[in-house]
């Protein structure tokens, strides 16, 4: 069998094995962070992978897996209209508070 | 079989056959994310080996310690079931057999959590969490090749066949023992019934029944699978490692 078949092969397995976005928080934490991807013909298949890959599995994380496609991202072209305006605005951020005391995770 | 020992280094010998099975695996498993799950349920097998070897060791009595047991010990010294030694064959021979252990290994484990021995509960409360993850991941692949495509469920349902008599010794009633085998099959009846319908697979009728494993009676493949695993520890006996 040639070298150039077996690679052809592998190529159409793969399709059939979409790209998922793996994300995971942790027992303790707040959020979901994203924390890789992964090959996966499915949802199901996805979060058990992923649970192998970034978890180890540990009890009490939560996992989100999400089909790569379905997710939109912010264009890098199009970042400086994006995000610039905000950024000369002082009174966008809340930096003039003093946060008081006993405020937990702002 | 006789006694605690018996019971605990058969158990123990068939976590460490079907660690090395699914080793063997490790590299060459159908996609990336598959040889990581193997690796992982191969680890988790060593892992209870390791642990109800160790404990076998200490019931003997005899100074023989994990490894002692395991690199030291000759086919017909080992008490694994016949269905952890069967070749791995192709993937949906492999997950037939990965699924017939852990849905064994699942109730047995269960019951060992709750049983009088404090260290066999112990390490039944532990590796009962690994093998209701194994038999997750078996059942899963069960039915994803069973109700897959024509040619995947051609394998699936060649491979249950191929392997289902070997589920019969893992049965054998030994009333001495801390947990009585015959008491898990009502439990693995139904979980095998239940995934193999929707995997729209059939029970093979109860034919042919090979046994002799946990008497040491083995198939041709131990032996072989012997040699590889303890060529090192053979040709330098007693080397720290």
């Amino acid at each position: 069998m040639s070298e150039r078949s077996e690679r052809t092969g592998k190529a159409g397995a793969r399709e059939h094995s979409p790209l998922w976005e793996v994300f995971v928080r942790a027992r303790r934490g707040l959020a979901h962070t994203h924390v890789g991807s992964l090959h996966a013909p499915d949802a199901e298949l996805a979060l058990r992978n992923a649970r192998d890959l970034y978890t180890r599995r540990q009890e009490g994380v939560s996992i989100w897996v999400v089909p790569a496609g379905a997710i939109t991202a912010s264009s890098p072209d199009e970042k400086d209209a994006f995000f610039d305006p905000a950024a000369d605005k002082v009174y966008r951020h809340p930096t003039f508070y003093e946060v008081p005391d006993g405020v937990a995770h702002l | 079989m006789n006694g605690p020992f018996d019971f605990v280094l058969s158990l123990g010998d068939d976590a460490l056959i079907a660690a090395q099975r699914l080793g063997e695996w490790t590299s060459r498993a159908p996609e990336m994310e598959e040889d990581i799950a193997l690796a992982n349920i191969a680890l988790d097998q060593l892992g209870a080996a390791r642990l109800l070897l160790t404990y076998a060791g200490e019931l003997e009595g005899a100074g023989r310690d994990e490894d002692a047991l395991a690199f030291l010990r000759d086919d017909r010294e080992f008490h694994n079931c016949l269905l952890v030694e069967l070749p791995n064959g192709d993937f949906a021979v492999t997950m037939a057999k990965l699924f017939f252990l852990s849905a064994y290994q699942l109730p047995l484990y269960t019951a060992l959590a709750g049983c009088a021995d404090e260290r066999l509960a112990a390490i039944g409360a532990k590796a009962r969490k690994e093998s209701a993850y194994h038999l997750d991941h078996a059942s899963l692949w069960v039915k994803r090749l069973g109700d897959g495509t024509e040619e995947s469920h051609r394998r699936m349902q060649a491979a249950v066949d191929e392997v289902w008599p070997y589920t019969h010794e893992l049965f054998a009633a030994d009333p001495a023992a801390p947990v009585d085998p015959a008491t898990l099959r009502a439990d693995f009846d139904a979980t095998v019934s239940a995934v193999l319908d929707e995997a729209t697979l059939t029970r093979p009728a109860d034919g042919w029944m090979p046994g002799g494993g946990r008497d040491g009676m083995h198939s041709e493949h131990l032996s072989f699978l012997l040699a590889e695993m303890q060529v090192l520890h053979r040709a330098h006996p007693g080397a720290k490692w």
